[in-house]
C-alpha cells in the first residue's frame, strides 16, 4: 500500500498512536539518530471545543492533557512532537518520526512504522465499528389490530 | 478567652498515614492498579474527566485510586492538577458529525438514516445483581457485523431541511472561558454550556428532571444520542498548519422541544445540547434539557420563575468543587470566630437576662 501520506497525515497518527506500540515500531527500526533539543519534552494542556447544537457557534468544552517537543537532528532536519497524554518518551519517539520522515530513510520509516501503525488503528476502529454494527436494530411490523 | 495556638502536625501526619493504610484496605485482597481502574471502571473515569475538565483516563483513574473512590474527591485532584499545566492552545471545534460512533439512538425517528444503533447499553438490561460477575470468568467475545463506512449525519439536520427546527448556524466567534475569566452574569450560551458540562452529574440531573416535573415548559425528545470517538485537531504554530493532537470519546445529545412560538419566533421545535467526555450519556441529556430551559430569554419566551431557567441559580451551584469547598470549609477550625460568637451570645444573654429583672421589677413596684 503506497498511500500520499503528507507530514499533517503522519503527525496525526503519531499523536494518536498506542505510546507501547508506537515505541515497539520505533526500536525495530533500530534507528538512533544523534540530536539536540530545541524544546524538551514538555506536559501541558489544550482546551478542546465543541460546536452548539454540533453545527452552531464554539464553545469551550474542557481540557486535554498533551506532550510537545521539538528536535534537531545532527543532520539538519527540525522535528516535532505533539501527542495526546503525558508521556514525554511518546513525544520524544514522534518527534524523531517527524525529523526522520524528512530524510534519506522516510521509504522505511513510512513502510516499517508508519503504515503498520497507521493499519493497526485502523484495525482497532474496523472492530469497533463491527461490533457496534452488530447491535443496529432491525425492526419488525408487529400484525397490525385495524382489520 | 482564645489563645492562637500552633500545633497538630503529628495528628495530621498520623491522621494521613492512616487514611494510606485504610485507603490501602485488607492486604489479603489484591490491590487495585490504576490500568484496572481505567479499564473496568471507565464510567467512574468518565465522570471524572468530565467533571474535572480534563481529559485523560489515566490521571482520573489515579485520581480515583487516590480518593478511595469518592468522586468528587476526585474531580477535586483533577482540577487541582490542572491548574498547573501550561495551556498549549484551543482546538478547533471538534466535528461530531464525523464521530466513529459506538452507539447512536433517535427517540423521534425511528427508520433514522443510519440506523439506530445500541453499542454497549445497560438499556434493556433488567437491572437484576449478576452473581456471576462476582466469580472470576471469561467474558465471551462481543459479536461484530458488516459495518457501512461514512459520515453519519445528525438527525437534526433532516429537520432542518423543512426549516421545522431552529437552525444552530456556524460562526467562528471565540467563546468565553471560564477558567480563564471568572463567570459573570447575564451569560451567554457558550458560556453556560461549559459550566454545564463540567458541572455535577446530580445537580444537572436534578435540574433536568425538574423541567420535566413541570418547572418550565419544555417537553423534550431525544432527537439523538451518539458516543464515539472524534479526533481533536490544533492548529500548531511551528507548523503553520493543524494536526489531531488525539483522539477523545464523547457523549453528544440533540433534544428537539416543542415550542408554540413566541413574539419573536415563529411555532418550530427548538434545541437543547449536551456534550460531555466520554461515555456520559445521563449527564448529557440533562445538560440539553438544562442548556434548553436556559434559552428562554434567547427565545422570547416568558420567564416562569422555575430554578432551571435561573441562570444564576443554576450556573452558581452546578459547580460540585466550588461546591464542595464551601460546604466542607465549615468543619475546619473556626475557633476564632466560633470564639466571637460565644461572646455575642454571653453579652445578648446577659442583656436579656437584666431587661428581664428590670421587667420583673418593675412589676413588682
Amino acid at each position: 500500500m503506497t498511500v500520499e501520506m503528507t507530514r499533517r497525515d503522519w503527525m496525526s497518527a503519531l499523536a494518536k498512536a498506542p505510546a507501547a506500540r508506537l515505541a515497539a515500531l520505533w526500536q525495530a527500526l533500530e534507528m538512533a539518530p544523534e540530536f539536540t533539543w530545541l524544546r524538551a519534552p514538555e506536559i501541558g494542556a489544550t482546551m478542546v471545543r465543541g460546536r452548539m447544537g454540533g453545527t452552531g457557534a464554539p464553545f469551550n468544552l474542557g481540557e486535554m492533557t498533551v506532550t510537545r517537543c521539538s528536535l534537531q537532528l545532527a543532520s539538519g532536519e527540525v522535528g516535532h512532537g505533539y501527542v495526546q497524554g503525558r508521556d514525554k518518551d511518546k513525544a520524544r519517539i514522534a518527534a524523531l518520526v517527524d525529523a526522520v520522515m524528512q530524510g534519506d530513510a522516510a521509504a522505511q520509516v513510512r513502510a516499517e512504522l508508519l503504515i503498520p501503525l497507521q493499519d493497526e488503528m485502523a484495525a482497532d476502529s474496523a472492530t469497533r465499528a463491527a461490533k457496534a454494527a452488530a447491535t443496529k436494530v432491525d425492526f419488525f411490523t408487529m400484525v397490525r389490530g385495524e382489520d | 478567652m482564645y489563645v492562637a495556638v500552633k500545633g497538630g502536625e503529628r495528628a495530621i501526619d498520623n491522621a494521613h498515614a492512616w487514611l494510606a493504610e485504610e485507603r490501602r484496605g485488607d492486604r489479603d485482597v489484591a490491590e487495585l492498579s490504576v490500568a484496572q481502574i481505567r479499564e473496568q471502571l471507565s464510567l467512574a473515569v468518565n465522570r471524572v474527566m468530565a467533571e474535572g475538565s480534563l481529559y485523560d483516563p489515566d490521571l482520573a483513574a489515579l485520581a480515583i485510586k487516590q480518593a478511595r473512590g469518592d468522586m468528587i474527591e476526585a474531580i477535586f485532584l483533577i482540577r487541582a492538577y490542572r491548574t498547573t499545566l501550561p495551556r498549549f492552545g484551543y482546538s478547533k471545534p471538534v466535528e461530531t458529525a464525523d464521530m466513529a460512533c459506538d452507539r447512536r439512538i433517535s427517540a423521534t425517528f425511528k427508520d433514522a438514516p443510519g440506523g439506530q444503533v445500541l453499542g454497549p447499553t445497560f438499556d434493556y438490561t433488567h437491572r437484576l445483581l449478576d452473581f456471576a460477575l462476582a466469580a472470576e470468568g471469561e467474558v465471551p467475545e462481543a459479536a461484530e457485523a458488516e459495518a457501512k463506512p461514512g459520515p453519519v449525519p445528525h438527525i437534526t439536520e433532516f429537520l432542518n431541511k423543512e426549516g421545522l427546527i431552529q437552525t444552530e448556524d456556524e460562526s467562528d466567534e471565540v467563546p468565553g472561558d471560564l477558567t480563564r475569566e471568572p463567570l459573570e452574569l447575564p451569560a451567554d450560551r457558550a458560556l453556560r454550556l461549559q459550566s454545564l458540562t463540567r458541572g455535577d452529574e446530580g445537580f444537572v440531573l436534578g435540574m433536568a428532571y425538574s423541567t420535566q416535573r413541570g418547572y418550565a415548559r419544555n417537553h423534550a425528545f431525544v432527537g439523538e444520542l451518539r458516543i464515539g470517538r472524534v479526533a481533536v485537531e490544533m492548529d500548531i504554530p511551528e507548523l503553520g498548519f493543524a494536526i489531531d493532537i488525539g483522539e477523545i470519546e464523547l457523549t453528544e445529545c440533540e433534544t428537539v422541544n416543542q415550542f408554540a412560538g413566541s413574539k419573536t419566533e415563529p411555532p418550530q421545535f427548538t434545541r437543547g445540547y449536551g456534550l460531555v467526555f466520554g461515555q456520559s450519556e445521563r449527564k448529557s441529556i440533562s445538560m440539553a434539557l438544562v442548556d434548553r430551559a436556559l434559552r428562554w430569554k434567547e427565545l422570547g419566551e416568558d420567564n416562569l420563575g422555575a430554578p432551571a431557567q435561573d441562570e444564576e441559580f443554576v450556573l452558581y451551584h452546578s459547580d460540585n468543587i466550588q461546591a464542595t469547598g464551601f460546604l466542607e470549609h465549615i468543619k475546619l477550625p473556626h475557633y476564632v470566630d466560633f470564639q466571637s460568637e460565644l461572646e455575642l451570645i454571653r453579652k445578648l444573654r446577659r442583656e436579656a437576662m437584666e431587661a428581664g429583672e428590670t421587667v420583673q421589677q418593675e412589676a413588682a413596684e
